[in-house]
């Protein structure tokens, strides 16, 4: 938001004079992501994750297009292409390690991301915008991943690109139809290799697209915080240079450190080892499972296992698994209470924690073999998950009585004027 | 002048239609079309293309294949099942009340007339397209004899059709003929 104490941009010699004249770049970025921009003073090390996720897709785009320039997208070659990357291309190693960990990293940081968003009850009005592109970069995000693992064209690759297209044949009617035209054929070869390249290759920039929409919409009402209460004064704000800017880095650094530790230590950790088996398509790996941050999904796709009411199982499972993710778009209007932020809210808080619980648990699920005990325990918890976001939200924010706010994000921080003179 | 008729001259103010009126529909209507049309290629590219659809018909000599045994074959680029059936496993099959079944269908519907024992499927779970266990020797046939599918735990009887699990279908039997005792031709 164009506050009206919001420092002014002024060119500092005669070449940043003309360029604003000729093209305002640096002002866009001082206004942006510079002094130009104030900024709650108070926010937590729980802002930090867009600018990890940020930093995030540079290095997915950075480490990918090197990939790309040794990679080669056909069945029969593209596992040997990804082996030669990591054998003979000096430091392939690093840039595919780099590649697949930066994924999970990625992963890691949009789920605290977040995970933010719904303790502070981010997706509220006026930010219903922001939470809504942020689904649907989430959703880009999983195509991408998806398609990405598919390249290396292991036994997972291979049986994943069947599995998750194999989904789509659950629609009544045209579902079989459907999955030969995504595959451009009747099962994962040349062609849906090829397609998903493409895709892969193209999607991270129409993600880069939404952030630059998912930003400019954050910069109408300017960024919550962790009281949830509305910026007043001057005094509520700081400027992102070169206040959030050092806090933010600071963050990244701690990231990198965690990120290389994974990375040079164990960067097989999260992979699965049936990826170094060639694709093989007479032979399904006993136990095929997706990347780990799909598995909470995965368990619910997996919970439905008999047919509900008229819907086969299967349609029944792949409908919750979309449902899943789709329940978030309507988040902004489930969640009714006035107060935002959960440190406010004492039942709300309760079943913020519960759901994080529930996630947790149906993504061991997830990763588990389909056996008896792990379905039953997935139906339990897809249950809740339903429950949580369709009943619990909407009677817990029209029961629960908040705590008092702060009159301020100021008081809240130096406390009110009476402790103040008091201290 | 008659009611919706071209007037000459953009900008007469007159009722009726303005000839710059009808240019923009008729133009934007058109370039619609264009685009509309422009897609057909673009989505149909996406589909098999002809050297994929090129069936490639199989030959498989089953004369080896003694009761109780299966083999694995492939057909458009997916397995196939060739699974002689022991008589003992032809009898559970039609002991079933077919119409009981989740995907209705005798052992009879299944297999080709005289030669109920030869139960030849495509090996690909009707769930999402894992290749279902039991064809191969030594692997878990799953509860009801025939075929289990360790993705998400679908069961199929020893007439390939669907017991128990996700799966909405049974497995798929591909077009085939006996062009003699020993030999199937697939496709
Ligand atoms: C590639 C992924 C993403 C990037 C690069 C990104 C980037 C950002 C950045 C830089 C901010 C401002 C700093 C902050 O508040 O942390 C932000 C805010 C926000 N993001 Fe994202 N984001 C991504 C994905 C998502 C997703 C998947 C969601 C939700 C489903 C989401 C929801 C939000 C919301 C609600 C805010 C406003 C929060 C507030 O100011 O209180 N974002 N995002
Ligand atoms: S693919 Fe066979 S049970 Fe799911």
């Amino acid at each position: 938001m164009s506050f009206p104490w919001a420092n002014q941009y002024k060119p500092s010699n005669a070449f940043t004079s003309w360029l604003d004249e000729k093209l305002p770049l640096p002002r866009f970025v001082y206004n942006a992501i510079g002094g130009g921009y104030p900024v709650p003073r108070n926010l937590n090390y729980a802002w930090n994750f867009g600018v990890l996720a940020g930093f995030c897709l540079v290095l997915q785009i950075v480490t990918g297009v090197t990939l790309a320039m040794h990679y080669a997208a056909n069945a029969g070659v593209a596992f040997d292409s990804v082996e030669h990357i990591m054998r003979d291309v000096n430091w392939g190693w690093l840039m595919r390690y780099g590649h697949a960990n930066g994924a999970s990293a990625f992963f890691v940081v949009v789920y605290i991301h977040i995970f933010r968003g719904f303790f502070y009850s981010s997706y509220k009005a006026p930010r219903e915008m922001i939470w809504l592109l942020g689904v649907v970069i989430f959703l880009l995000m999983m195509a991408t991943a998806f398609m990405g693992y598919v390249l290396p064209w292991g036994q997972m690759s291979f049986w994943g690109a069947k599995v998750i297209t194999g989904l789509f044949s659950a629609i009544p009617l045209v579902g079989e139809p459907l999955q030969q035209w995504l595959l451009g054929g009747f099962a994962p070869d040349d062609a849906a290799l090829n397609r998903f390249y493409a895709l892969h290759f193209l999607l991270p920039f129409v993600i880069a697209g939404v952030i630059i929409l998912h930003i400019w919409a954050l910069h109408i009402p300017g960024s919550s915080n962790p009281t949830g209460i509305e910026i007043k004064t001057e005094s509520d704000t700081v400027p992102f240079h070169p206040y959030y800017t050092a806090k933010d880095g600071f963050g990244l650094g701690i990231f990198l450190l965690i990120y290389c530790a994974v990375l040079f230590f164990f960067p097989n950790a999260l992979g699965h080892p049936d990826n170094y088996i060639p694709a093989n398509p007479l032979s399904t790996p006993a136990h095929i499972v997706p990347e780990w941050y799909f598995w909470p999904f995965y368990a619910i796709l997996r919970a439905f296992t008999a047919d509900f009411l008229f819907i086969p199982a299967k349609l029944m499972g792949v409908l919750a698994m979309f449902s899943a993710i789709l329940v978030w778009f309507f988040l902004p209007w489930l969640d009714t209470s006035p107060v935002r932020s959960g440190h406010f809210r004492p039942l709300f808080r309760k079943f913020y924690w519960l759901l994080v619980i529930d996630v947790l648990v149906l993504g061991y699920c997830g990763g588990s073999p389909a056996e008896t005990k792990y379905v039953l325990i997935s139906q339990i918890g897809a249950t809740y998950y339903f429950l949580h976001f369709l009943v619990i939200l909407p009677i817990v924010s029209s029961i629960e009585k908040p705590q008092p706010l702060p009159f301020s994000i100021t008081d809240h921080v130096l406390g009110t004027d009476a402790k103040t003179v008091a201290a | 002048m008659a009611d919706g008729a071209i007037i000459d001259g953009a900008d007469s103010t007159d009722a009726g239609v303005r000839r710059r009126d009808f240019i923009h529909i008729a133009a934007l209507s058109l370039g619609g079309v264009g685009g509309l049309a422009a897609l057909v290629p673009l989505i149909a590219q996406m589909s098999a293309s002809d050297d994929v659809l090129a069936e490639s018909s199989t030959e498989i000599d089953i004369s080896a294949i003694a009761a109780g045994q299966a083999i694995k074959t492939i057909w458009r680029k997916q397995p196939v099942f060739v699974r002689n059936l022991t008589p003992a496993e032809v009898a559970a099959a039609q002991s079933v009340d077919a119409t009981k079944l989740r995907d209705p269908q005798s052992l009879a519907d299944r297999t080709k007339p005289g030669k109920a024992n030869w139960l030849i499927t495509m090996g690909v779970c009707t769930h999402l397209g894992c290749v279902p266990l039991g064809a191969g020797q030594g692997e878990v046939k799953g509860e009801f004899g025939g075929y289990f599918c360790p993705c998400h735990g679908s069961i199929y009887d020893t007439a390939a059709r669907i017991r128990k699990g996700p799966a909405p279908k049974n497995l798929e039997v591909p077009p085939y003929v006996f062009s003699s005792d020993t030999v199937v031709k697939i496709g």
